[in-house]
């Protein structure tokens, strides 16, 4: 026992960072500490030595280089001799392009899906339920091939297209292509366009920005327009009709924006033995989206459903003896409670499909990992380098989205309390 | 007297409901058709099922089991079905069911070799018991702890004595601990194990397996890892992953709810950093990285390298997983161990630890499910799994331009092993929600 | 049991008439196979204090939650306020709002503020304007003497609050009727008075109420009639007084010996 508190004064005895509660805990500390330093270094050691030995040590100016290779699908200019850099970013962009349809369309289906599960209609309910069993419960991957193998082999090959009298033929007025080596669908052009903005790593239509900027004032008016109903509700008690002018809001000016500039769709025509023109969605694409989006749907609706049941029946009982209709209470009691549970797990189930659509290598989707982690690897042989800086990427992009959930768990947690 | 007054003198006994609120009509009723909508529902979703099952069941029921090719079965279907149309050409599956399950070191029926992954797999499920049924005899465990080695053995082959070498050094390293501890703090005796544990490994083996030799003279053909390959690699890899991510993970939660702070950073650091990327980069990591990071002269093969950092990745969810057990845990359980005077490790060991596993053997069936599911991200660095294997099989001659025949009956075994997992798990955590009541 | 000090209630308001707020005719319920409600008879005048009493399981809560359709009748008639409930929904609609109810564990609504949980009724449903609803709820939070209150959520108050704030939830659709089921059987005895208070001032208005509830000192002092109920029908029916003094039946004897400890 210190007599006066002051820890020195008493005789330090050494089998005190043992056993004297005030310094166990940092000994303890200091020795995992020491044995991870070790480890690491090691490791680390290790590494430096064998590549030594061949002669490659890390640096990542292969970037820099020209790739050499062609993607067949691309959100921004690239041509084989760009730089495996820009080869990386084009990869980049079609991960997160697909991770974005993904989960775009897997929490479309999957909150129609959770509904539909609760439903009263039994049918519907066990129909839901067992597509949720069939589809969590085989692996993604093996979706994935049977979604792209599926398509590949149904879909009629574009020489079917060709001739007087062709055995296949296009869809929605000849606008729309589906053929083995992907969907070819009408792409936007103007015919009085406004030309490019240089953004230095690539280029941004300013079409496109005029439209964006025609929907951000839209939404804003329709936020404007939200409260001013609200203002008129909470005065009279009749809440305005908002809906048609909504509508018109984020519509009219991007249709008169469209018609100025000329707006008209470019139809896909068969040329020779392929497609040209329009937008190609590849195979690939859509096998990895579908295959993706099918088992992630399962996830969703499970956690729809869960959200929604965990709401106790007696909020609802409540407000039906206020007098509430179903739809309002769903919207007004039930919704805004389940969303504490359902948004959490929807973040997380965001996270893993855009993990898993790393899954792209297997069907030739020419992701981040097919680019990087693949086809620049393969030909640079900078192994460390290429996959470090694959995992750094994919771990930038989880932080990015447990950021956000942190941000709402922590927004949650202050309100109603 | 009063105007409220009543007084039932006879009971009314039960009544039949109407009937048509009852039977099959009255269910019909009530969860078909129990209004415009739902009807309107009902007959929409009939006629879609209707319509997919007529085509679905005949391509299933007609297909051919006795062919051997693909060229053979559209044969057989254009001379027995005069409809043009193609059934399921099963006979794929007929061929290569061996090769999908067993792979092609176990897989080869004149080999005779079967029997050693049936055989290994049904020491699991012995090993398994005592956890998954509290109410069996206790000494189960030792054939869990049997299985460890005698599973290993079963694949791989070799000598059974170089297995159980390594048994006995553990036991022994459990006695030094058992001592050791008397003396010192424990994290400083479980140090000196490992300590004791590696140096036995490397010194000690050789001597004591020739010694077991001697008296277990048992060998099997021995079978290099990688050639380990169809359903016997997917389930190996999945068991060797969660076998050996459980102590991993147990630290690794441990840490993570610690209060030291240094402690806690780096267990939180290593798990986020795995739960942060995609298993296919740790799987690259294991077939391209893991030379470099060990020295030259450890010389490890794909299928081991996999097997360890599936075993890492594995570790971040489960530590997830027993982090949430040991914060469901009430506090007043920490405060009684402490009360009694238990140590941190004898607290964790008796009191929190077997509590918190238990609440969180749910959680840990749904990771074997998952990482049972993710070992066909092998496929992609050229290992054979099953649909490594498929793959092969549909690049064959015989059969090549099959598609949903090989996926349809590898899915199939995916699906009775992963769905029956998953509802065993959902039933335990539903008693142990009752249980707790 | 029985309030140590017990308030002494004003009767003058307490008038039965002549109209009839509530009638059940021979009304059946079967959940599956299990007839929980067997040829239910009763009729309740405006202004009425009706308890209703019996054994767990005996089918009161079933009784009275059919009254607003929160359960649904196989068998017999149920009129509301002159609006026979069937499955026309604008029925439905009408009764509910024309009938208050409160619950055994209160269900506010936790993610809305006191002030917020009285108003959205009102609101949604009646379409109140904003400033009048919240006056309204300001009002009848006050009668329950939780005013200061009312931008806190429901999981800071307590038990006998919360309750009181689920009565006067109800209150502020200007209910003509209002039901209780068990509204003190979660609440810690001391907090028992508070909620009762709270319905004794109701009652003293001229609420027309039905109250599912063992607090038989509440019985005597405010109900103009107690309804005994086991295996799913009326079994003995009659004013306080005679109810507790001179029960008829064995079935009710039975229980009144076991609630009142005798
Ligand atoms: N949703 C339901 N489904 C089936 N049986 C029910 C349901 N609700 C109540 N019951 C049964 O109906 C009977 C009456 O229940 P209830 O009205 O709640 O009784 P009380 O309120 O008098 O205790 C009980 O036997 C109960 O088990
Ligand atoms: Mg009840």
């Amino acid at each position: 026992m210190s007599k006066n508190g002051a820890p020195w004064q008493e005789n330090f005895k050494f089998s005190m960072l043992l056993y004297d509660a005030r310094y166990r805990g940092l000994t303890i500390q200091i020795s995992v500490l020491i044995a991870f330093l070790l480890a690491f270094f090691w490791l680390a050691n290790n590494v430096v030595q064998n590549l030594a030995d061949l002669g490659k040590p890390i640096e990542f100016g292969f970037l820099g280089d020209v790739a050499g290779y062609d993607i067949n699908q691309i959100l921004i200019d690239y041509t084989a001799q760009s730089s495996h850099g820009r080869a990386t970013l084009v990869g980049l962009l079609n991960t997160l392009l697909v991770a974005f349809s993904g989960c775009v369309a897997a929490t479309i289906l999957g909150v129609i899906g959770g509904v539909l599960r609760l439903s009263n209609n039994w049918l519907v309910s066990r129909l839901v339920a067992g597509y949720v069993e069939i589809f969590r419960n085989i692996p993604v991957l093996l979706w994935i091939f049977v979604c792209m193998f599926t398509f590949t082999a149904l879909a009629p090959s574009p020489r079917e297209f060709r001739g007087a009298d062709p055995e296949a033929s296009m869809l929605f007025m000849d606008s729309v292509a589906l053929t083995n080596r992907g969907i070819y669908i009408p792409e936007p052009l103007f015919s009085r366009p406004l030309g490019n903005i240089d953004l230095g790593i690539f280029f941004v239509s300013i079409e496109l920005l005029l439209i964006l900027a025609c929907l951000i004032g839209g939404w804003l008016f329709v936020r404007k327009n939200n409260a001013r109903a609200l203002q008129i509700q909470n005065d009279t008690g009749e809440r305005p009709a908002t809906f048609l002018v909504n509508l018109a809001a984020m519509a009219l000016p991007t249709i008169i924006i469209l018609i100025a500039l000329g707006f008209h769709i470019g139809k896909p025509e068969l040329k020779g033995f392929n497609f040209k023109g329009g937008i190609n969605m590849s195979a690939p694409f859509i096998g990895l989206w579908l295959g993706l989006t099918l088992y992630t749907t399962t996830y969703i609706i499970e956690a729809v459903r869960s959200g929604i049941q965990a709401v106790s029946k007696g909020q609802t009982e409540a407000a039906l003896a206020l007098g509430m209709r179903p739809g309002r209470i769903m919207s007004l009691v039930v919704l805004p409670q389940a969303m504490r549970i359902i948004i959490p797990q929807l973040i997380s189930q965001y996270l893993n499909l855009t993990k898993n659509s790393s899954l792209a290598v297997a069907i030739g989707y020419m992701d981040l990992v097919s680019t990087l982690g693949g086809i620049t690897l393969n030909q640079t042989g900078r192994e460390m380098e290429a996959i470090l800086l694959l995992m750094a990427i994919y771990l930038s992009i989880s932080l990015t989205i447990s950021v956000v959930m942190n941000w709402y768990n922590n927004r949650m947690k202050l309100v109603e309390r | 007297m009063s105007n409220y007054e009543f007084v039932r003198t006879d009971m009314l006994p039960q009544q039949e409901p109407p009937s048509d609120t009852v039977g099959v009509i009255g269910w019909l009723r009530a969860n078909l058709f129990s209004s415009f909508y739902n009807t309107a529902l009902s007959i929409t979703v009939l006629f879609l099922l209707g319509s997919v099952l007529m085509n679905a069941v005949p391509w299933v029921f007609l297909g051919i089991w006795n062919a051997d090719s693909l060229s053979h079965c559209r044969e057989i279907f254009a001379s027995q079905y005069s409809d043009g149309r193609e059934y399921a050409c099963w006979a794929v599956v007929r061929d290569r069911w061996d090769q999908i399950i067993f792979g092609y070191s176990f897989g080869n029926l004149e080999e005779g070799l079967f029997w050693r992954p049936v055989f290994a797999l049904l020491f699991v499920f012995v090993a398994i018991t005592p956890i998954l049924f509290p109410s069996t005899p206790r000494t189960l465990y030792l054939a869990t702890f049997a299985t460890l080695f005698i599973y290993p053995w079963l694949i791989w082959g070799g000598s059974l004595s170089s297995y159980l070498s390594i048994a006995v050094l553990i036991v022994a390293a459990g006695y030094v601990y058992q001592i050791l501890s008397k003396y010192m703090i424990s994290l400083f005796s479980i140090g000196l194990m490992l300590v004791f544990l590696i140096l036995g490994l490397w010194l000690l083996n050789a001597p004591i397996s020739a010694l077991i030799h001697l008296i277990l003279p048992f060998e099997l053909q021995s079978i290099p890892s990688r050639e380990i390959s169809g359903f016997v690699l997917s389930i190996t890899i999945g068991i060797v992953a969660i076998v050996a991510s459980l102590p991993l993970a147990i630290l690794l939660a441990l840490g993570r709810q610690s209060d030291l702070f240094i402690v806690k950073k780096l267990s939180t650091l290593f798990i986020e950093l795995i739960r942060g990327v995609p298993l296919i980069t740790l799987i690259f990591v294991a077939t391209v990285l893991l030379k470099y990071f060990l020295p030259k002269s450890v010389n490890l093969d794909p299928v081991l390298s996999v097997m360890i950092l599936v075993t890492l990745f594995t570790a971040a969810y489960i530590a997830e997983v027993i982090r949430g057990g040991l914060a469901a845990l009430p506090s007043g359980q920490k405060e009684a161990a402490d009360s009694l005077g238990l140590n941190y490790w004898q607290a964790q060991r008796l009191i929190i630890l077997p509590q918190a596993l238990k609440i969180s053997i749910p959680g840990i069936v749904s990771n074997f499910i998952s990482v049972l599911k993710d070992t066909t991200l092998v496929s992609i660095v050229a290992l054979n799994d099953p649909l490594g294997i498929a793959t092969a099989v549909r690049s064959h001659t015989d059969w090549n331009g099959i598609v949903w025949e090989l996926y349809a009956f590898i899915a199939l075994i995916f699906w009775l092993m992963c769905f029956s997992m998953s509802r065993y798990s959902m039933y335990l955590e539903r008693k142990l929600r009752t249980d707790h009541h | 049991m029985s309030q140590n000090q017990e308030r002494k209630v004003d009767r003058s308001k307490m008038q039965v008439g002549d109209e009839v707020a509530i009638q059940l005719t021979n009304m059946n319920k079967w959940y599956g196979e299990f007839h929980v409600l067997r040829d239910i008879n009763l009729t309740v005048n405006k202004g009425e204090r009706i308890v209703i009493a019996g054994p767990s399981g005996s089918g009161k809560s079933t009784m009275i939650r059919c009254i607003n359709r929160l359960e649904e009748h196989q068998k017999g008639q149920i009129v509301v306020d002159g609006i026979e409930l069937t499955n026309d929904l604008k029925n439905i609609d009408k009764v509910r709002s024309e009938v208050g109810m409160c619950f055994q564990h209160f269900n506010l609504f936790p993610h809305l503020t006191i002030l917020e949980n009285c108003i959205l009724a009102p609101t949604w449903v009646r379409k109140t304007p904003r400033k009048e609803a919240i006056d309204t709820a300001m009002h009848f939070l006050e009668k329950v003497k939780i005013p200061d209150q009312a931008h806190k959520y429901p999981g800071q108050l307590s038990g006998g609050q919360q309750q009181r704030v689920a009565i006067a939830r109800s209150l502020c659709m200007k209910p003509r009727i209002m039901l209780f089921d068990e509204p003190t059987s979660a609440l810690d005895p001391e907090m028992i008075k508070e909620v009762l208070d709270t319905m004794i001032e109701l009652a003293e208005e001229g609420m027309t109420m039905i109250c599912v509830t063992h607090e038989m000192g509440f019985a005597r002092q405010v109900a103009n009639r107690v309804i005994f109920m086991a295996d799913g029908q009326i079994v003995e029916q009659n004013e306080p007084e005679e109810f507790f003094n001179n029960p008829k039946s064995e079935r009710t004897q039975q229980f009144l010996s076991q609630i009142l400890g005798h």
